[in-house]
């Protein structure tokens, strides 16, 4: 759990961070949106102490982060940045090891521990951990930043923009993959973006910010219906929130008895992806198939669009 | 057709048929009488060298594998430094020890033509730093090789060596001592530096704009401005005379030696500081890592080449500039120098000059080796 209390940070008497009070559940993903210059970068620095605020607390467990050294602190914490920030002149397995070196974990330990993250990554251990970052494709250079992030087991783990640097086909795969390992080790992340979107394919819980202040901490789900500010609406995109909406909802929770023709799509797909095969081959309805290949019933178009509204009782 | 073979070829021509092969002198001092190649050497050698050296000459003229082109260029030169060897011995009438036979204008031609053939073939087979060193130093024993063989000993800078070897060989020590001691010393200073003008932003300006002026000073005038203080300190401060510190001497070479090479070592760190990638010292930051080991295991291992570099250029710059430190007293292959332009025998200047080129282009092909092997690794 990390509880931010009443948190401020002013630069020669100009307020980049101001009063923000907010506690992370642990185990959760909460994604702090903003645009340039909002203070997000700022507030996220601060839980590590890369900047030192200039009133406030921050708990970790309970904890105040101010009881430990700065770098001892930092060993505690995962931290993966824009562009990844992986040392030039180490291999990916050096690069991987970086933390638990400083923390003088054995040899065997940490090529224990490289190899596991390395797999779970995706990379093969034997190919990727004696190579230089710069033989590495971008998608995989970030895999490796977040694989150094979490090298020392942290329990939190704090991301500026991860996928910043990314095409947008490898940063959906890059942000499913991060979903995935987030449930594996369980580990509380929180992650900076700009980018909506990012914010609601990831996040548990969304902390809005404008102008240093946090204006809306809240679910996605609620984020999109009831957004607290005309700054919040603007940066969902009006014009875009049904179909953001509809991609938190899982095809499942649509089904309807009946039968349809055609491809059938899987239950676990979310909505807005159902949304689109209807609309792209003129079909009424499509059938929905269960993980096992098993056909669960039907989703329709009609019972697509009334569920669409902000009014209809979707579920947070 | 090859481009460049067209000027080494042309280059050749004109030593061949136009220039003296070799100088012919009564005695040291006195002015010399061209010899060509023909003439200097014995019959029926003189004829081999000289179809050896056409054919390699018009070899370089078509386009050739570079291998053969390397070839044939190193047994060129060393054609060359037989035949000037050959040249000596021939030219020296039996038991005159005053005539003097130095390498003339045709030779230095020849010299420069098939050097510039291998140096052309050794860059486009592009070797590896560690073959560079390998050829450096076969290239090193094999002069070695020639001296020590006696090949040599008729050629009037070995009969200026041969009456001051011991002076020779202490002068060598000093001017290394210079050269090597005064970079040493601006490392051991520049580097720290160089980091402080990093970390505090408005010392940065302040210390290389003063290190600019200091390496805008003529060195001669540099040696004068020292003499006051050092002379100061020689006097009031104990045991500073003790230590060797004096107004002239070695001790003002050594400081301003030590003062030029200030700016290239701080100037190369600030540089190869600032080239670090920002996101790797923010990620080195958020990892937990300490100020000193951001420094010693981020920053200074990725600023190394560029600091590497700085080091080459002070290190090539002060084995040519210690020469001035004789004119101070300061000793070193400069004494030769001077001596030779004092008593107008230039085989006695060769004596300080050619050690001096050999030096500074052995370290300047050996630390190109070492920075392009670090940079390899980084």
């Amino acid at each position: 759990m990390i509880e931010i209390d009443t948190l401020c940070k002013s630069y020669d008497g100009v307020e980049v961070v101001r009063d923000v009070t907010l506690t992370i559940q642990p185990r959760t993903i909460t994604v702090i949106v903003g645009t340039s210059g909002s203070g997000k970068t700022t507030l996220l620095r601060m839980i590590n102490r890369l900047v030192e605020p200039t009133s406030g607390t921050i708990k970790l467990d309970g904890e105040d982060n101010r009881s430990l050294p700065g770098y001892e602190l930092r060993r505690r914490i995962g931290y993966a940045i824009q562009g990844h920030g992986l040392f030039p002149h180490r291999t990916v397995g050096q690069n991987i090891a970086t933390v638990p070196s400083l923390l003088g974990w054995s040899k065997a330990r940490i090529t224990a521990r490289v190899n596991e993250l390395l797999t779970l990554f995706q990379l093969d251990p034997a190919a990727f951990a004696p190579r230089f970052p710069h033989e590495l494709s971008g998608g995989q250079q970030q895999r490796v930043g977040v694989a150094r992030a979490l090298a020392a087991e942290p329990n939190v783990l704090l991301m500026d923009e991860p996928f910043g640097a990314l095409d947008p086909i490898i940063r959906a795969k890059a942000q499913d993959d991060l979903k995935a390992i987030q449930k594996h080790f369980g580990t509380t992340i929180l992650l900076v973006t700009h980018d909506m979107e990012e914010a609601i394919r990831l996040a548990d819980m969304i902390a809005v910010m404008d102008k240093g202040c946090v204006v809306q901490f809240a679910p996605p789900s609620e984020i999109l219906t009831k957004p607290a500010t005309d700054f919040v609406a603007t940066l969902i995109g009006t014009s875009d929130r049904p179909f953001r909406l509809m991609s938190l909802a899982k095809v499942g929770d649509a089904v309807e008895p009946g039968s349809a023709n055609g491809l059938a799509i899987a239950a676990s797909m979310n909505q807005r992806d159902a949304l689109a095969e209807l609309l792209w081959s003129g079909r009424q309805a499509l059938p929905v198939t269960a993980a096992d290949g098993r056909v669960l019933g039907r989703i329709t178009l009609e019972g697509l669009t009334a569920r669409a509204g902000h009014s209809s009782g979707h579920p947070a | 057709m090859d481009k460049l073979g067209v000027v080494i070829t042309a280059l050749a021509a004109y030593a061949l048929l136009i220039s003296p092969f070799a100088t012919f002198r009564a005695n040291r001092i006195v002015p010399g009488d061209p010899v060509g190649l023909l003439n200097a050497v014995a019959t029926p050698v003189n004829g081999l060298v000289l179809a050896l050296l056409i054919a390699i000459a018009l070899l370089a003229l078509v386009k050739t594998s570079v291998i053969a082109r390397l070839v044939a260029s190193v047994v060129a030169i060393v054609a060359l430094c037989l035949a000037i060897g050959l040249a000596a011995q021939h030219l020296t009438p039996e038991g005159n020890s005053y005539a003097r036979v130095a390498p003339a204008s045709g030779f230095w031609l020849l010299l420069f033509a098939f050097a510039l053939m291998a140096t052309d073939a050794l860059t486009r087979l592009q070797p590896p730093p560690g073959v560079r060193i390998l050829a450096l130093l076969v290239t090193a024993l094999g002069i070695a090789a020639l001296l020590k063989s006696g090949s040599w000993d008729g050629l009037s800078i070995l009969k200026e060596y041969s009456t001051r070897a011991a002076s020779f060989w202490r002068e060598v020590g000093t001017h290394v001592t210079l050269a090597l001691g005064s970079l040493a010393a601006a490392t051991v200073i520049g580097l720290p530096l160089g980091l402080l003008c990093h970390r505090i932003r408005p010392l940065r300006a302040a210390v290389l704009n003063s290190l600019n002026i200091i390496q805008t000073i003529p060195s001669i005038a540099l040696f004068g401005l020292l003499i006051a203080p050092l002379g100061w300190i020689a006097t009031h401060v104990p045991g500073a005379s003790a230590v060797g510190i004096a107004g002239i001497g070695a001790a003002p070479a050594f400081v301003a030696l030590f003062l030029y090479s200030l700016l290239p070592v701080v100037a190369n760190t600030v540089t190869g500081l600032a080239g670090v990638p920002q996101a790797a010292v923010d990620a080195a930051r958020g990892v937990g890592m300490t100020l000193w080991q951001r420094l010693t295991k981020i920053e200074l291992p990725l600023a190394f080449p560029v600091i590497l570099t700085g080091i080459r250029i002070v290190l090539v710059q002060n084995i040519g500039l210690a020469t001035i430190a004789a004119l101070i007293g300061g000793g070193g292959l400069g004494v030769f120098v001077f001596q030779g332009v004092g008593q107008t025998a230039m085989d006695l200047v060769l004596l300080g000059a050619v050690p001096t080129v050999a030096m500074a282009f052995a370290a300047a092909v050996l630390l190109d080796a070492i920075i392009d092997k670090v940079r390899m690794q980084a």
